[in-house]
């Protein structure tokens, strides 16, 4: 009962953020404090609110409960991913002045076409990371209120579109910030209480013989699932859409840095936290009608009582409001790319409009169709699918001048449409059994060296095709801004 | 359930490549049935084919893609194209001959007579004995050549060379025209930068002058923000500058308005952080600003309020400057905006132009008012459009 109460208060608290505003821009008569910049810690903590989605709070604890110490690299990886980013991407990307990966592909290629090309596979990467948000909402509903398991999934998706329409998710920074510390919160809190349940139980460890603490365990073909998923999490994380618009709030490359690094922390922080929730599961093994519900039953089960339930609607609240910024996150990047480079209607409020329900109502099918796969195995195949597509695009984009216009296309076509397939048999149909199954479940290993290879190869065949002003470009990514150099004038499009 | 997805995946990956093919195709298809028809078709399509690379001018790259499909216009083994001072491309067979095709252009350049000359040529299977040699001409000045190279000569093949090169002629004039478009658009955005208006100027100095002895430190203070405002105003470098820094801008001014005006001047600011990175045109907010302290307030009794509001709206910004002066009359405003009339100040036209020149016609800006009703003067800008940094 006390879990309702607390879906309701936090679908009810992101309704009224979405009816209302939010009037965090401050009114002021002072242009000093209207002028203030969003501060790095700010900044990191709305990116980790927006970023850790179901499959960090819920999906993560599971496959570690059911898999053992293998699936450790999902967390690792999904904070890893922000190291790359920060060496390789952040500063460069904030200097280009793009908002979204399609506008980084125009600025760095100049041509619409590998523009469209980047959009459609923003919109791909979106729907896959959508999808299981849907799913898991609906699971998590229907072990509260015992409903069919879509109508969690139609509440979320329901919330996030008109949020969206209404224009409540812009703005909203330190609304996303403060999900950051409410998702801290809702984990650590009730894992104090079950840390100290578990010490009066006499800290019991794992059953004898257990293979499940050591590594290459778990799975099928575990060598080959690792170095994929590895692979996978920590290319991908540059190239997911809601991540990148949150740089631009950045001021300069150095900002961006700054921020990229603060992310890192308190990732590093937030992942050890559903590690110890899968140990706790293992130790009491639990039954349960799926890994990703471990979270939810692991404090009732422990500390018992009206305290156990108070905890247990803690996690659900939390676990709600991670669906919820998680999606309007990507509902917000996913309704603009579409509205803007694919509908392209006259009219820019109704295309934005119809791309906002369009963009929520096609994971929701999906979400409805495919098979429950674990929620965290889904979100990976989004991370493969951007890892084999703009990963190689923004480092070879930003530290290779021989990229050609063709290559990029190639290689963004070659390696993003394998992995997308690969995504979309094993949701569907999937999983299958095998080698196939592991190349199909798992296929970062495999693309992200033939996205890379095909950008490569055929830039250097095309050389005749590199864009005209890349040596500008170059200036202007790699310069810092305190330094005063020529970095071009504005032209006006000729065409 | 899993062949029926099988098929289904199948089904789209082949359907949509066959679907876009067909379309592609049935365009073909579509031509005229009877063979004069479809040569009409035929010259117009190599004709419009050849079009695009010449619209770059006479370029090496362009010349060299063009040359194919005017070969194939003129039915031709060869042909070359010089420009005044050099051959630009010989396509054909024949390629022993391209030493010598600038030398048979020659006189053709100098006085712009058509020539057609008999070449003479060791290799006994080269089908190339003849040329016809016509001037590539834009104001009357000759800017190149564009010869045929073939087994014989006619009447009729001069004809045609020539009336190809009449043709390469009007492309070659329109990529004049583009380029002097481009170049006008150019000196349009610096022409339409910046101004600070010069009733500005006196009315500091005048305000400035006036505390010099009354309260010298805060005359100080203000010359300095003075000094500030206008170096930003008459920096050179740049079209573009960040919303913070043009807050800043107007922060300045605004203190200087205020030592004019005292308690009677009230602003309020409304800014979402998100946007004050925004690249915006170089000082595109603080004409608005002005010309609500103008118009609104200078002309009033009481206390005049200003608001400016900077939202973020996903992928653009908007921001909005609203006073609760007197307003102005709609019709008026729209032909100061349409250009018709001369508005007195240099603000809202200027601003509106250069918005319009950057971004597109559907980024203008947009005026609320009415006699006695304030105004309110609301605009948006894209957080990214190519080209549009701050340096």
């Amino acid at each position: 009962m006390s879990s309702l109460v607390a879906i309701v208060l936090v679908v009810l608290a992101a309704v009224l953020i979405g009816a209302f505003g939010v009037r965090v821009s401050r009114t002021t008569s002072d242009f000093y404090v209207a002028s203030r910049t969003v501060t790095p810690l700010w900044n990191a903590s709305a990116i980790g609110g927006e970023y850790l989605s179901a499959a960090s709070f819920l999906g993560i604890a599971g496959l570690i409960l059911t898999y053992g110490a293998d699936m450790l690299w999902l967390p690792v990886g999904w904070t890893g991913g922000y190291l790359v980013l920060l060496v390789l991407v952040s500063a460069p990307l904030r200097r280009s002045g793009a908002y979204t990966l399609p506008d980084f592909a125009e600025a760095r290629l100049e041509s619409m076409v590998v523009r469209r090309v980047s959009s459609v596979l923003v919109v791909l990467i979106g729907w896959l990371y959508l999808m299981p948000q849907f799913q898991s909402a609906g699971m998590v509903f229907r072990a509260i209120t015992g409903a069919p398991a879509w109508a969690g999934g139609l509440l979320v998706a329901g919330v996030v579109a008109v949020n969206v329409l209404s224009g409540g998710m812009k703005s909203i920074t330190f609304v996303q910030a403060f999900q950051y510390w409410l998702k801290l919160t809702a984990l650590a809190v009730p894992l104090v209480f079950m840390l100290l349940a578990w010490r009066a139980d006499g800290a019991p460890g794992l059953q004898a013989g257990d293979p499940w603490a050591l590594p290459l365990h778990g799975r099928e073909h575990p060598v080959y699932a690792t170095y994929s998923l590895i692979l996978a999490t920590f290319l991908g994380t540059m190239g997911l859409p809601h991540v990148l618009v949150r740089f631009y709030t950045n001021p300069d490359g150095r900002a961006a840095r700054r921020t990229t690094l603060v992310v890192l922390s308190l990732l590093g922080a937030f992942y050890l936290l559903p590690s110890i929730y899968g140990y706790l599961g293992r130790v009491y093994s639990l039954s349960l009608d799926g890994p990703d519900s471990v979270v939810l039953a692991l404090p009732g089960h422990l500390v018992g009582g009206v305290a156990g339930e108070l905890l247990t609607a803690l996690v659900t609240g939390g676990a709600f409001a991670a669906f919820l910024s998680t999606s309007s996150g990507l509902a917000v990047s996913v309704a603009g790319v579409l509205g803007q480079d694919i509908l392209r209607f006259t009219d820019g409020v109704r295309s934005f409009r119809v791309a906002t329900v369009i963009g929520v109502a096609v994971p929701f099918g999906l979400a409805v169709v495919a098979r429950a796969l674990p929620v965290a195995d889904v979100v990976g195949l989004a991370f493969a699918v951007a890892a084999s597509s703009f990963c190689p695009l923004l480092v070879l984009g930003i530290w290779w001048r021989r990229l050609t216009t063709s290559g990029a296309i190639a290689g963004l076509l070659a390696g993003g449409g394998l992995a997308a397939v690969a995504g979309l048999v094993t949701v569907v149909g999937g999983p299958h059994g095998g080698w196939a199954g592991a190349l199909l479940a798992q296929p970062a290993a495999w693309t992200v060296p033939i996205s890379f290879s095909v950008m490569v190869v055929v830039s250097l065949l095309t050389p005749g095709r590199t864009p005209p002003n890349v040596a500008r470009t170059m200036v202007r990514l790699h310069t810092p801004e305190t330094l005063d150099v020529d970095r071009g004038d504005w032209r006006p499009r000729s065409s | 359930m899993e062949p029926l997805v099988a098929v289904l995946v199948v089904a789209a990956l082949v359907g949509v490549p066959a679907v876009v093919l067909w379309r592609v195709l049935s365009g073909r298809r579509e031509l005229g049935s009877g063979p004069a028809e479809r040569a009409t078709f035929e010259t117009l399509h190599t004709a419009s084919l050849a079009a695009p690379p010449l619209r770059a001018g006479l370029t090496q790259a362009g010349v060299l893609k063009a040359s194919r499909h005017l070969r194939q216009l003129l039915g031709s083994p060869a042909i070359a194209i010089t420009n005044a001072e050099e051959l630009l491309v010989y396509d054909g067979t024949g390629d022993h001959h391209a030493r010598e095709a600038f030398d048979h252009a020659a006189s053709t350049l100098k006085d712009g007579r058509i020539q057609v000359l008999q070449l003479s040529c060791t290799q006994p299977e080269c089908p190339i004995r003849h040329a016809v040699v016509v001037p590539l001409t834009t104001d009357d000045r000759v800017v190149g050549s564009l010869a045929a190279y073939g087994d014989h000569t006619s009447a009729g093949l001069v004809r045609a060379v020539q009336e190809v090169a009449r043709w390469v002629d009007s492309q070659l004039e329109l990529a004049e025209l583009d380029r002097s478009r481009t170049l006008l658009m150019e000196a349009e955005v610096r022409a339409l930068r910046a101004q600070i208006s010069p009733h500005f100027i006196y009315n500091s100095l005048t305000t400035i002058a006036s505390f010099v002895r009354t309260d010298p430190e805060r005359a100080r203070e203000l010359l300095i923000d003075f000094a500030d405002f206008t170096r930003y105003s008459f920096r050179r470098h740049g079209d573009y500058t960040t919303l913070a820094e043009e807050l800043r801008s107007i922060d300045r001014y605004l203190t200087l308005e205020r030592a004019r005006f005292g308690d009677q001047l009230q602003v309020t600011l409304r800014i979402a952080p998100e946007v004050l990175a925004v690249a915006v045109p170089f000082l595109c907010i603080q004409p608005l600003v002005e010309n609500a302290v103008r118009h609104g307030l200078e002309s009033k009794p009481g206390v005049g309020r200003i608001s400016i509001v900077a939202e973020d709206a996903g992928s653009e910004c908007s921001i909005t400057v609203e006073d609760d002066g007197l307003g102005m009359d709609p019709e008026h405003l729209r032909r100061v905006l349409a250009g018709e009339e001369r508005a007195t100040g240099v603000g809202l036209a200027n601003v509106d132009e250069r918005l319009r020149q950057v971004y597109g016609d559907e980024f203008g800006l947009v005026v609320e008012t009415g006699k006695g009703a304030g105004t309110k003067v609301s605009m948006r800008m894209p957080k990214y459009r190519p080209g549009v940094t701050v340096r």
